[in-house]
């Protein structure tokens, strides 16, 4: 089979880091090729480079056995490779073709825009795709899943013979994750070449030929998914055998109610829920995504009006209209979406540690001890292991795990008592995660609440002490004990019990 | 990880002097100091006349009023808006304490009701801005024009004058040979120095303008420190405002005029993101600066008022393009 991508020998570094030593991967035509690696692996530097944002140090780039050089992204989509972004550069609100068409409309010959024939292209575009969308909506009318489609018609029309797609299943439903499959499969059988990035092992076997697996900017080794166990990748991965990610539950959970949540209501129209949270527990959010796991949560905090609100903290009425008073009642929240809800990006880990609790700090009532700061933010760091050179440190510049440990130290500072993690692990390695799921349990053992939001059921399952299904924004199920497994969750979360 | 922190060890020596340079470079205050720098040394190789004693103490006593407007502008964009009314709530609370003054009411207190008046016409735009979540540069445009409006129906468009002498003082006195505006300055900044960078509402307007949701959701009360931004913004206006009036002895209702753009370019000369979450409050004082040193040297070199406008466009254009390369 001819190779239609070949990166040889790339090898890429910025100051003081070595991000890509000596990598080569391979892309037949009609082939989906998986790129596995833990976060920091250098999987997204590659894929820039590949895209022209970033020039490689050393090595080449080949498409069809020619060299390339990629100065900007406009080169590399001229030389037909397209790239799904995990953010989509869709303008929400032109229509489907209007987007497609973007920078290169067809006008007719009174260089007027031709919209019968951009209407008659794209439709050409999703039939090949397979797809039906309605091309008059503005795309933020759109699902995320029929935007994930545009952005690939787009690449398609562009003449892309390559294309890169970076976790386009993190944001999809289940369903619409197979739709998706199914378009891959489609372009597969007309000779696209795919780059496939995902966390999801079954994703792989599902739709991969083969994989490369990245780790600390090398190559680990490429093989064939046919072949290959799931254990033996994730070995690759990590470098080392995970044999249990999950810390033990605990040891005798207390009937000590922290929350009671009497009712709550978000909308008039939506139903109401009530459930409780235990001294010590970590309660875990189930459901598909868009179950109304996160509205709860955010309405719960004040984040979010709610229609009607009738809790008990440790046995108290609170009001709870922002999550400011959420903080004074010991309640913080570990948003889904670490970079745009949960950091604040040009502050240091120092600053961002303390953002919500700076009174501590204060010396004559309003002027911060910088060097109390320091100390408290210097052993909070050692607490929750956040790798970093200092406390000075701009948050962006770290993983996301070490991102997540900085928000999770922030609520320690405060003595909170209940903690709401939503998806904790989301775009988090192997790795990192079983720390975070240890320092989660370490928390409870101290007596803090968790309630944990997770769309993966191993999750769920593995770190709950007690789950609460949603469907359709109702809690249908509470399940405890032996009752925790994935069938019954999936069972409860689908309307199939 | 563990490669890391190894050659932190080795290399600490050189790594630590390395750092400190990138942090000087990376400083919002580098380019507005360069800046101020070259155009003060270059003013003084071209004119005589301007770097006598007597010329700098009228630059920056020039400068002043642009100055303590830029101080709430400053607070403004660092939480990611903007104040366009600054003139004419300048104008306004000048106008009003003139007047004040004139109906026979003590100096302080014409003062006082004077900021109390600019403070409050501030906290509206802060109500509008923070609580019914406008967008600062529409509710401002807007309480622009009212202030305007207001300040030239109080006057009946006519300038008070016939101003009480003590009041004389806060524009034209002098303490230890410093010219009072440039104390008043002075004290503004330095207040605003340790407010933005000593205190937790300072950490706010900087974590407010870097990601609003982020402090929101983390339990920062973000509407009461907008609010509280934009009176502070009116406070330093009304300030300004009647430090001019002093100054000139009269209340003008037209006084003013086009400031806040003044006041915007020193801010965001002086290396405070437009959009907020970065910047320095020292930054926009040295730009200030700059900008009152590039006046008053084409000035003294007899060039046009017209041509003036369109040099000192250009300097705001290569300065924002030659430090745009720090956000990289």
């Amino acid at each position: 089979m001819s190779s239609l991508l070949t990166l040889d020998h790339i090898s890429k570094s910025f100051p003081g880091v070595k991000a890509l030593t000596d990598i080569s991967l391979q892309l037949r035509e009609g082939e989906i090729h998986a790129l596995l690696g833990e976060n920091g692996a250098g999987k997204s530097t590659l894929m820039k480079i590949l895209c022209g944002i970033y020039s490689p140090d050393a090595g080449s780039i080949a498409i069809d056995g020619k060299e390339q050089h990629f100065h900007t992204y406009h080169d590399a989509i001229k030389a037909g490779v397209g790239i799904i972004f995990q953010e989509f550069s869709l303008i929400p609100y032109l229509t489907a073709t209007e987007n497609i068409f973007l920078g290169r409309e067809i006008t007719n010959r009174f260089g007027m825009l031709d919209s019968t024939s951009m209407s008659k292209k794209a439709e050409a575009l999703f039939q090949r795709l397979g797809v039906t969308i309605d091309l008059t909506e503005p795309v933020s009318h759109l699902s995320v899943a029929e935007q994930q489609f545009v952005e690939i018609a787009k690449a398609l029309s562009l003449e892309a013979r390559i294309l890169v797609l970076d976790e386009p299943t993190a944001t999809l439903t289940p369903s619409e994750a197979d739709h998706l499959f199914n378009i891959m499969r489609e372009l597969k059988s007309q000779g696209v070449g795919m780059i496939f990035i995902s966390h999801h092992m079954d994703e792989i076997y599902e739709i991969c030929d083969r994989i490369t697996v990245l780790r600390d900017g090398c190559l680990v080794g490429e093989c064939e998914v046919r072949s290959t166990d799931v254990d033996d990748l994730v070995e690759m991965m990590v470098g080392r055998k995970i044999e249990n990610n999950f810390p033990p539950k605990a040891l005798h959970t207390t009937s000590e109610v922290v929350i009671d949540v009497r009712a709550i209501q978000l909308t008039r129209e939506a139903p109401v829920n009530s459930f409780t949270l235990h001294r010590g527990e970590i309660l875990g959010f189930a459901g598909l995504v868009g179950s109304g796991r996160t509205k709860l949560a955010l309405g719960l905090l004040g984040a979010t009006p709610v229609h009607r609100k009738d809790v008990l903290v440790n046995g108290r009425a609170e009001s709870l209209k922002s999550p400011a008073d959420a903080l004074n009642c010991g309640i913080g929240l570990l948003p889904e979406s670490r970079k745009t809800e949960g950091l604040v990006l040009p502050f240091s880990i120092r600053e961002n540690i303390t953002l919500n609790n700076l009174a501590k700090h204060c010396d004559v009532g309003f002027i911060i001890n910088r060097s109390h700061e320091g100390q408290v933010v210097d052993d909070l760091m050692r607490k929750v292991r956040v790798k970093a050179p200092d406390h000075e440190c701009p948050v962006g510049n770290l993983s996301g795990g070490n991102q997540q440990k900085v928000v999770i130290a922030r609520w320690l500072n405060h003595n909170c008592k209940v903690l709401i993690f939503d998806e904790p692990t989301r775009g988090i390695d192997v790795g990192a995660k079983a720390e975070i799921y240890r320092l989660m349990r370490a928390l409870t053992n101290q007596g803090i609440s968790i309630i944990m939001i997770s769309s993966e059921l191993p999750e769920v399952v593995g770190v709950s002490d007690r789950v609460a299904v949603f469907r359709q924004g109702r809690i249908v199920k509470t399940l405890a004990g032996d009752a925790v497994d994935s069938s019954n969750i999936i069972r409860y979360a689908t309307g199939g019990a | 990880m563990g490669n890391v922190t190894e050659t932190k060890v080795q290399g600490q020596g050189s790594l630590k002097m390395n750092a400190q340079l990138g942090r000087w470079r990376k400083s919002p205050v580098f380019y507005p100091l360069i800046g101020f720098i070259v155009i003060f040394v270059v003013m003084a190789l071209v004119n005589d006349n301007f770097l006598t004693a007597n010329n700098l103490s009228n630059v920056a006593r020039q400068v002043s009023i642009i100055a303590i407007i830029a101080v709430g502008m400053t607070c403004a964009i660092l939480t990611g808006g903007i104040d366009l009314s600054v003139g004419p709530v300048m104008a306004l609370s000048g106008t009003l304490t003139a007047g004040l003054m004139i109906a026979g009411f003590p100096v302080e207190l014409a003062v006082l009701a004077g900021l109390l008046v600019g403070a409050l016409f501030g906290a509206g735009n802060g109500l509008f801005v923070a609580y019914a979540k406008m967008p600062p540069i529409i509710v401002t445009l807007a309480t622009m024009g009212i202030a305007r409006g207001l300040a030239l129906i109080y006057t009946g468009g006519y300038p008070i004058s016939g101003l009480p002498e003590g009041f004389a003082f806060l524009g034209r006195g002098e303490i230890f040979g410093l010219q009072l505006p440039i104390l008043v300055m002075l004290v503004v900044y330095i207040l605003a120095f340790i407010l933005l960078n000593k205190t937790p509402i300072g950490r706010y307007i900087y974590a407010i303008g870097g990601n609003e949701e982020a402090a929101r959701l983390s339990g920062v009360r973000v509407s009461r420190y907008k609010l509280l931004v934009y009176t502070l913004s009116g406070l330093t206006a009304a300030l300004a405002g009647i430090v001019l009036t002093s100054r000139l002895m009269s209340g003008q209702p037209n006084a003013g005029v086009g400031f806040e753009l003044d006041a915007i370019a020193a801010v965001v000369l002086g290396g405070t993101a437009i959009a907020g979450g970065r910047g320095a409050i020292v930054g926009t004082l040295i730009s200030a600066m700059m900008l009152g040193v590039l006046n008053n040297g084409l000035n003294l070199m007899g060039v046009l008022p017209y041509v003036q406008n369109v040099i000192k466009g250009g300097i705001i254009l290569l300065a924002i393009y030659i430090s745009r390369s720090r956000d990289k």
